[in-house]
């Protein structure tokens, strides 16, 4: 109930300080297998991009939070947990796991979530950027593409949000924000990872114009 | 009838005045309603259906008006305080989403939003009308530079400043004028501030409207072609002739004879069919050609559009009102 009610109080908030505009190019909303992946500049990256989806897809898409950072206070923990219904993951063991090195698998919590029906939304810079392009995306979206091929990949591009809150300061304030949704992509028979990661951030970086 | 409304407390006469603008409006819609019905065929009719759509949108945005301030009246002078301040904000997040803003500026936004606007309509809510005049030109003309200074960020200082300074004056300024407007307590004439918003927002509108039309119709080469594409003097003089007009014929309704009605309409629409020609330089200046550029399916975008004229307007006739009957 108190979930329910911070989730509304959330949805109210972001529409007013942004609009929370989801403009969708190239795919509909629809209630399959997903993996959203986007470009990452702010927090408020997966409010934004959660707010923007439709209610029917808010429940079943679930974001991915950094363990380290949002269970540190259990307020955090709870929000991320009762109202986002976020996966965790650490951040710690990505880094080496991003340069091939076998570890135990950091991917696991997400690879679960994808097996049991949900969608995620995913941001592969890995941490937020603060260039007018993002950075060169970590390997976990071309592992999981490989382990679900039949999962739909669809680039996301979020714009504005680092204005509504830049790194550091705690008090956002209203700029009109929008998230474009594109054409979904797949990894071509035979396609190295490196190709596939930089044709996965041009899908995201080509939406900015759109 | 005359009579009869001047032996109505003040209230149902602003209650009858609703009662009299929602027929009208009721009316014009059934019209357009049952024209949509008539079966058009050739082509000679594409035209008509095109203009038929148009006016339509307008009259969209005329109920949504009338609508806006019936709530504003009916809920109480609080109530339409929060409302023209909500109306303020929403403009004032269109300008600033359309301004380049650095991270510099976060603070002094902070400021403007948080703190200036909700302080500028409690100065109108609460009638304090020295300070609310001079507050923004004066007091907040410092304040957001200096707290942009304090950020240290020296790229583009100016040009920055005077956009955030723009947007505070047009959206909070301007439009926390048309509340003050209720509130303003004329000699002999307390309680019925809302015709004086009703005249200014009828006014302006018309003047805006016929303009539109008239541009439409007589298809004269624009004047300012790099700035606006329709604008032209000749229907911007009769847009003034037929607003200034209506404001002789609502004369009744205001504490004005009407000569000082006819002068009233006349600046108003004045200033607000000029703020709007500004208004256009300013999005071309962006490469926009309105507010709300990116079309959303909430229809929240392009308010400023709706509400420029307005904004514009208010200041200068609430001024004029104040100097001219000492109220």
């Amino acid at each position: 109930m108190r979930a329910k009610l911070m989730s509304l109080f959330l949805l109210g908030l972001v529409r007013l300080l942004t609009g929370a505009q989801a403009r969708w190019y190239g795919c509909p909303p629809k209630a399959e297998r997903r993996i959203y992946f986007a470009n990452h500049q702010s927090h408020a990256d997966l409010v934004m991009i959660w707010a923007a989806l439709p209610q029917e897809l808010r429940s079943i898409t679930r974001p991915i939070a950094a363990r380290d950072y949002w269970t540190r206070t259990p307020f955090r923990q709870w929000l991320t947990s009762a109202v986002f219904n976020a996966v965790y993951v650490d951040r710690s063991r990505a880094a080496p796991a991003a340069d091939g090195t076998p570890e135990p698998d950091p991917l696991e919590p997400l690879v679960q979530a994808l097996t049991s029906g949900d969608s995620i939304i995913l941001f592969p810079e890995g941490t937020r950027g603060h260039a007018e392009e993002p950075q060169p995306f970590k390997a976990g979206l071309y592992n999981l593409a490989l382990r679900f091929p039949e999962v739909v990949l669809v680039p996301a591009w979020i714009d504005n949000v680092q204005r509504v809150m830049p790194k550091g300061e705690v008090v956002p304030v209203p700029i009109l924000c929008s998230v474009t949704f594109g054409a979904p992509i797949q990894v071509q028979a035979g396609e190295e990872r490196r190709p596939f990661l930089d044709r996965a951030r041009q899908a995201v970086i080509a939406l900015r114009d759109v | 009838m005359n009579q009869f409304l001047r032996g109505l407390t003040p209230t149902e006469q602003v209650g009858a005045l609703f009662l009299i603008v929602f027929g009208l409006l009721t009316m014009i819609s059934l019209v357009a309603f049952f024209l949509g019905f008539r079966r058009d065929e050739d082509d000679a009719h594409e035209g008509r259906r095109a203009s038929l759509a148009d006016f339509r949108q307008l009259l969209g945005r005329s109920w949504f008006m009338v609508v806006i301030f019936w709530i504003g009246w009916a809920a109480g002078e609080t109530a339409a305080i929060v409302l023209f301040a909500l109306i303020a904000f929403l403009a004032l997040r269109e300008f600033i989403t359309l301004s380049p803003t650095r991270r510099g500026d976060h603070r002094s936004l902070v400021l403007a939003f948080f703190a200036v606007l909700p302080f500028q309509f409690w100065l109108a809510g609460t009638q304090h009308f020295d300070l609310f005049t001079v507050f923004i030109p004066v007091y907040v003309f410092l304040a957001i530079p200096l707290v942009s200074a304090l950020a240290g960020d020296t790229q583009r200082f100016l040009e920055r400043n005077a956009k955030l300074q723009w947007g505070i004056v047009v959206c909070v300024y301007g439009m926390s004028h048309v509340p003050a407007l209720l509130l303003l307590d004329f000699p002999g004439y307390e309680g019925k501030g809302a015709f004086l918003v009703f005249f200014l927002v009828f006014v302006v509108q018309s003047c805006m409207v016929a303009q539109h039309l008239v541009t439409r119709y007589l298809k004269r080469p624009p004047s300012v072609p790099q700035i606006s594409t329709s604008f032209n003097w000749g229907s911007w003089g009769l847009g003034m002739a037929l607003g200034s007009g209506i404001g002789v014929l609502f004369s009744f309704i205001t504490p004005f004879n009407p000569w000082q009605a006819l002068t009233m309409a006349f600046v108003a629409c004045a200033a607000g069919s000029m703020g709007h020609l500004v208004m256009k330089a300013l999005k071309r200046d962006r490469g926009i050609t309105s507010w709300g550029h990116r079309v959303s399916v909430t229809g929240a975008n392009g308010l400023l559009d709706r509400v420029d004229a307005l904004c514009f307007a208010a200041p200068i006739f609430f001024h004029s009102a104040r100097w001219y009957f000492s109220a």
